[in-house]
């Protein structure tokens, strides 16, 4: 690992990011539009558990957030590979780690950015803050969006051309987001969609967010804890394998 | 390595290492010191062993051995696809080849490319330098990768801009510089860390006349200037003849011929006689002897011959009755098609500023 790299690669990333208006502009209105039309319309009538369901999904909308974000900031590497952009870092002495770092970490710096901007509208629906809740949320946040933009890394290394960009959508995100209860409780679910959701590392860290925002859980913190570190740190060792292995 | 001889060993020595005049892969320097003759035997920069690289079922690059020295300009000439491109990313070690190995500057490819990475620059033959960055932006995250002292990094970064006359133009975005400007930016990135040798992957690519020139002007004042060793690959057949010091005519992965510009025109042996006529007797032609080579196109027929002003009378009255007679020099395309049997081609291709100019209408 070498820190002088990594932070080249990081800072790249912070430059390009802040230049690309369009870029910031989806990133803040996708969620907000989510919250506004889904929370909001369907919690006029709907809640789960005294909670009014604008409150409820919210930990679901964040988490979306960051999946979207991390996921595709991840993908986008194989454009950079099209166009010779990533030859020109391969070409220079620095390990293919500490280049994967350095990539992780700009996805976890534009995850916590749009998180903090959800969490601040958070407060215009009644969720109420505690310096601990905050700082426990944001610690998940990073540990997720390094997870997910590790897992987005690998996906972007073995594709080979950005044509399979709506593949990932159909066949990773939207897996990942329906079934991790994110929008419904995952009380009396059909057998095979708990199954499912169960086996989803998304759920585990839905319900640890909801547990710091809203006070409501289903697993027990532990739980919530240990798989989600654990599934930021298997997606960081595949992703370091999957860009060590790949062709420039 | 250095070995004490006489004149006798000496010979066994040269020959030992001798291989042929296209391909040499020891230099031999003759050296005295403290009064003794010595031996200096310089290894050369890069050297490829059977490097090979194939696709499937295609072969792109074919058991190659080529030495290079340091201090040289190595110009590989070849059409598209001849395997220029993947000679270059072997040796810069963004591809595995698939036999055979090369060694740059002491290391093995294959084994260290860490080290290889640290000595070498590359320009690719598309833009790689990011448009949303500034060019100084560019060259100062570059210089942190290859891991320079930070007080180092503004001085060189600086220095580099100057060298390739971008001083003035550094803080602007390089979405707004021209196709030559950023290949020049290219160039000072490459540079930043003092490579010992620079590769450049068709480094005219796309430029129009003027660029390519200026192009070649920096590329010849870096050699002067820094004395590094140059890989280049080109299909401009100019571009070859004006920069390098010795050529390397490539073909379907293959080295067809390999020696200086100078030689290589040589080898044609004289100047080249084009005549148009209905009925030509080839074989009593071939029989002259100033005639070195015979190639017949429909009714145009390539005769090159020596010593023009002596013989060109000659061979025109025993040619009976001809439509037109050109009389030119050889030039390396006289060369390239005497080698593969086909012309390099020169028109038609689409560079990477002419495909960005088009992907950026189609996107308005």
């Amino acid at each position: 690992m070498n820190l002088s790299g990594i932070r080249a690669i990081w800072q790249r990333e912070m430059l390009t990011f802040f230049r690309e208006k369009p870029r910031i502009v989806s990133a803040v209105i996708n969620p907000i539009f989510w919250l506004l039309t889904f929370g909001v319309g369907l919690g006029a009538t709907v809640d789960i558990e005294g909670i009014n369901y604008e409150q409820y999904i919210f930990a679901g909308i964040l988490v979306q957030t960051i999946l979207f974000s991390s996921i595709f900031y991840g993908a986008y590497l194989v454009w950079d590979r099209r166009i010779d952009l990533l030859k020109a870092v391969l070409v220079t002495p620095l390990s293919r780690a500490s280049i994967f770092m350095g990539k992780v970490l700009g996805g976890v710096t534009f995850s916590v950015v749009e998180a903090a901007i959800i969490l601040a509208f958070g407060v215009v629906i009644n969720i109420h803050y505690t310096l601990y809740s905050i700082s426990m949320i944001m610690i998940t946040v990073v540990i997720a969006a390094a997870g997910l933009t590790a897992v987005g890394l690998a996906i972007g290394s073995l594709m080979t051309s950005p044509e399979g960009f709506q593949l990932i959508t159909t066949f990773v995100i939207f897996p990942l987001f329906f079934l991790s209860g994110a929008l419904f409780p995952l009380e009396n679910l059909p057998p095979y969609l708990t199954v499912l959701t169960i086996a989803n590392p998304l759920t585990y860290i839905v319900d640890l967010l909801r547990s710091l925002l809203v006070g409501l859980q289903y697993f027990s913190t532990l739980e919530n804890v240990v798989i989600t570190i654990s599934f930021a740190a298997i997606a960081t060792l595949l992703g370091i394998l999957a860009f060590r292995r790949m062709r420039a | 390595m250095v070995t004490n001889t006489d004149s006798c060993f000496e010979q066994r020595l040269s020959k030992k290492f001798e291989t042929n005049n296209e391909n040499p892969k020891h230099k031999i320097l003759k050296v005295r010191f403290l009064g003794a003759p010595f031996l200096l035997i310089v290894m050369p920069i890069i050297q490829t062993v059977g490097l090979t690289k194939k696709f499937g079922k295609i072969t792109a690059v074919d058991n190659l051995n080529i030495s290079i020295e340091e201090g040289e300009v190595f110009g590989l000439l070849g059409p598209n696809g001849a395997g220029k491109t993947t000679i270059i990313k072997m040796l810069a070690t963004l591809l595995e080849p698939t036999s055979g190995t090369a060694i740059v500057n002491d290391f093995d490819i294959n084994k260290r490319p860490d080290k290889v990475r640290e000595s070498i620059g590359i320009i690719f033959q598309e833009p790689s330098s990011d448009e949303l960055l500034t060019g100084y932006e560019n060259i100062k995250l570059y210089a942190m990768m290859y891991g320079l002292p930070k007080d180092k990094i503004e001085s060189r970064a600086k220095e580099a801009l100057k060298l390739v006359e971008l001083t003035e133009r550094k803080d602007d975005l390089v979405k707004h510089y021209s196709g030559g400007m950023r290949r020049r930016l290219e160039i000072a990135r490459s540079l930043i860390h003092r490579p010992k040798v620079l590769f450049l992957d068709e480094p005219t690519l796309g430029l129009d006349p003027r660029g390519r020139e200026n192009m070649w002007n920096y590329i010849g004042n870096l050699v002067k200037e820094l004395k590094m060793t140059v890989f280049l690959t080109t299909h401009y057949m100019e571009e070859a003849d004006a920069l390098a010091s010795r050529i390397g005519i490539i073909d379907r992965g293959k080295i067809a011929v390999l020696d200086s510009p100078k030689a290589l025109k040589r080898i044609l042996g004289g100047d080249l006689v084009t005549i148009k006529a209905k009925s030509l007797k080839v074989d009593e032609l071939k029989k002259l002897s100033y005639v070195t080579d015979i190639t017949q196109e429909e009714d145009e027929t390539k005769i090159i011959i020596e010593n023009v002003s002596q013989n060109l009378q000659h061979l025109l009255s025993v040619m009976g009755k001809i439509e037109s007679v050109e009389v030119r020099n050889t030039t390396l395309n006289d060369v390239f098609l005497r080698f593969t049997g086909r012309e390099i081609q020169e028109e038609g291709e689409s560079g990477w500023f002419d495909k960005i100019a088009q992907e950026s209408t189609e996107k308005a």
